[in-house]
């Protein structure tokens, strides 16, 4: 009798869980080492491939599609944290007002829209205000699609902080905006940084919006893979895939580690509270 | 002494947003503002131009011409032949399209939960340190592009791609499956697209599951299987919901999967609104009438479930 808490088969399906969402990752992150031209045999080991990405025939076309990639990540994450840490402000420390329930749908609005649908309309919208689909437009929907995620990380922080720090603070004579610079947004810091990272690696993930509002030879990383991709997998998109792949663990992971730091520093210690 | 309240040397809480914190009370608009407007243009007024846009005129070779009709609806449901002047029919095609989608999200959907409880539920029974572990191996690859997790996913099962080699090579199958370009394989693509989303809401309602329920269960004869079908899944229900909801949405209006691993025979709704903007074969009030329907699709399945949380929470608080 080993409880009731188990099931037998349960941690087979947990292991078969694991094994299934990585086994397609760690394969294409093996393969893109391989020396062979073929994608099917094994040829040993070798960087052939990662040099092909810098150096060979389409190089110029993958550096120029990932200099976009990364700009307007860089561009949409820090408009779309900067809009989200006001909103949040006011939602969290605003007290209560009529429109809060309504604000709270709005910034969440891009998540509940299908993509697809959000794709659509804003293309709609760009072809209607003439504005040519190019760079500004891929940035304008990111920073837009972005909020939500920059959101909920830099709110959910928001709400842990006990706001005895900033009554104590304005106690002392600071000012409003004192308060807010050298007390509440130090606090805020993980829950901001977080949401970066997040909008961050959500902007560079996209694909279908990008991709209705990106116009006639702009490429960002992920629509130059899936027009190489069109054609067949080959294995110098392998070793691309595997470096981005790379690049969204890390970020998580710091994402994670960030978070864990900042919550040792999210309740204030019961035992100093004590008078 | 830019730091003193202007009314005073005291600063008086109750004017400054209450006994709250840093009192964003009066600077509510400007802070919101820029969410508001962000969101509100490039937002909420493309779908309202969208919905404008399929009820238009469409014009040849993409864009449309300002001219009110019902065309593109007429043409997603209606039949009228070739050339316009048949008798009336319910036009199937389009209709087919969304019910294959339905099926395909609801199949995804359905493996996600037969892996995602199990794996939910081990998870949420493992010692407290490590539980942080376990959900961040689950979330990671979320995080990877979903193109190359779509791609890597077509890499390990086509035809001649590793997964069917190591089954040949074993001697389990004598030539490779045809995965790729079935319909197995489009929802396998969702599964493995939207996975985490199953297992993360019911971990939080298993999580604070009372174990004390099993136990008395337990006691009173209860077997294992009975347990869980009797006392375990109505009380976490309400995770399994959102998890279903939150794996078939997205999976309804998928693209990526089915476009690459579906191939022409497996056409979704994604699919096919992505072909309406699409050079010159292309008809934008068609695409955008197709788009509204999704919407609401998924507007009903939203509605329903917050209406449903709206009333269990009303019948816990009544109880």
């Amino acid at each position: 009798m080993k409880g009731v808490r188990h099931f037998p088969g349960f941690a087979a399906m947990a292991v078969a869980c694991l094994v299934i969402l990585y086994a397609p990752l760690v394969v294409v992150t093996v393969y893109s080492f391989n020396g062979s031209t073929s994608i099917t045999t094994w040829g040993g080991f070798s960087w052939r491939w990662y040099t092909d990405v810098f150096t060979g025939p389409e190089s110029a076309r993958f550096a120029a599609a990932a200099w976009n990639s990364l700009s307007i990540a860089v561009l949409a994450a820090t408009g779309a944290t900067a809009i989200a840490t006001a909103a949040a402000l006011a939602m969290v420390r605003g007290g209560a007002f009529a429109a809060r329930p309504a604000t709270f749908a709005l910034i969440n609005l891009p998540l509940m829209v299908p993509e697809i649908v959000t794709a659509v309309a804003t293309l709609i919208f760009f072809s209607t205000i003439g504005l040519t689909t190019g760079y500004l437009t891929i940035l304008i929907a990111h920073v837009t699609f972005c909020i939500p995620f920059a959101y909920l990380p830099i709110a959910a922080r928001l709400q842990g902080i006990d706001d005895s720090y900033e009554m104590a603070a304005r106690d002392l004579y600071a000012s409003r905006a004192q308060a807010l610079r050298l007390i509440l947004l130090p606090l805020m810091m993980p829950g901001v940084i977080s949401g970066y990272l997040l909008a961050f690696i959500i902007s560079l993930d996209d694909f279908i919006i990008t991709n209705f509002v990106k116009g006639a030879g702009m490429e960002t990383l992920p629509t130059a893979i899936f027009g190489s991709v069109k054609q067949g997998i080959k294995p110098n998109i392998m070793a691309i895939s595997s470096m981005m792949l790379a690049v969204s663990v890390l970020f998580v992971t710091l994402s994670y580690l960030v978070n864990r730091i900042g919550q040792r520093t999210r309740q204030p210690d019961p035992a100093r509270r004590t008078p | 002494m830019a730091g003193i309240a202007p009314d005073g040397p005291t600063p008086d809480r109750s004017a400054k947003g209450g006994a709250r914190s840093v009192g964003m009370r009066g600077l509510t608009l400007p802070l919101l503002l820029p969410a508001w407007a962000v969101i509100g243009i490039f937002m909420v007024l493309p779908v309202a131009l969208m919905a404008i846009y399929s009820v238009l005129t469409k014009e040849f070779r993409g864009g449309v011409i300002w001219d009110f009709t019902l065309a593109a609806y007429d043409q997603f449901f209606i039949d009228r032949g070739l050339f316009g002047d048949e008798p009336a029919r319910i036009e199937w095609t389009y209709v087919a399209i969304f019910w294959r989608s339905l099926w395909q999200a609801g199949v995804a959907t359905l493996i996600c939960l037969i892996v995602g409880f199990p794996t939910a539920w081990f998870i949420a029974t493992r010692p407290a340190g490590s539980r942080p572990v376990w959900l961040f191996a689950i979330t990671i690859p979320y995080w990877v592009n979903l193109l190359i997790r779509t791609v890597s996913l077509k890499f390990l099962i086509r035809d001649n791609g590793p997964l069917n080699s190591a089954l040949v090579a074993t001697g389990l199958i004598d030539g490779p499956l045809p995965l790729v370009n079935t319909d197995l394989a489009v929802q396998l693509g969702l599964f493995y697209s939207y996975l985490p989303f199953m297992v993360l809401p019911i971990y939080a309602a298993v999580e604070r599951y009372d174990f004390a329920l099993s136990e008395a269960a337990a006691d009173l004869y209860a077997s294992r299987w009975v347990t869980l079908r009797e006392i375990v899944l109505p009380v976490v229900r309400p995770g399994i919901i959102a998890g279903c909801i939150l794996v078939f949405v997205p999976s309804l209006g998928a693209f990526l999967a089915p476009d690459l691993l579906g191939g022409a025979r497996n056409f979704m709704i994604g699919s096919l609104i992505d072909e309406q903007f699409r050079g010159s074969q292309g008809n934008w009030p068609f695409g955008a009438a197709a788009s509204m329907i999704l919407m609401s699709m998924v507007l009903i399945v939203l509605v329903a479930y917050a209406r449903n949380q709206g009333r269990a929470g009303a019948g816990r608080a009544r109880r």
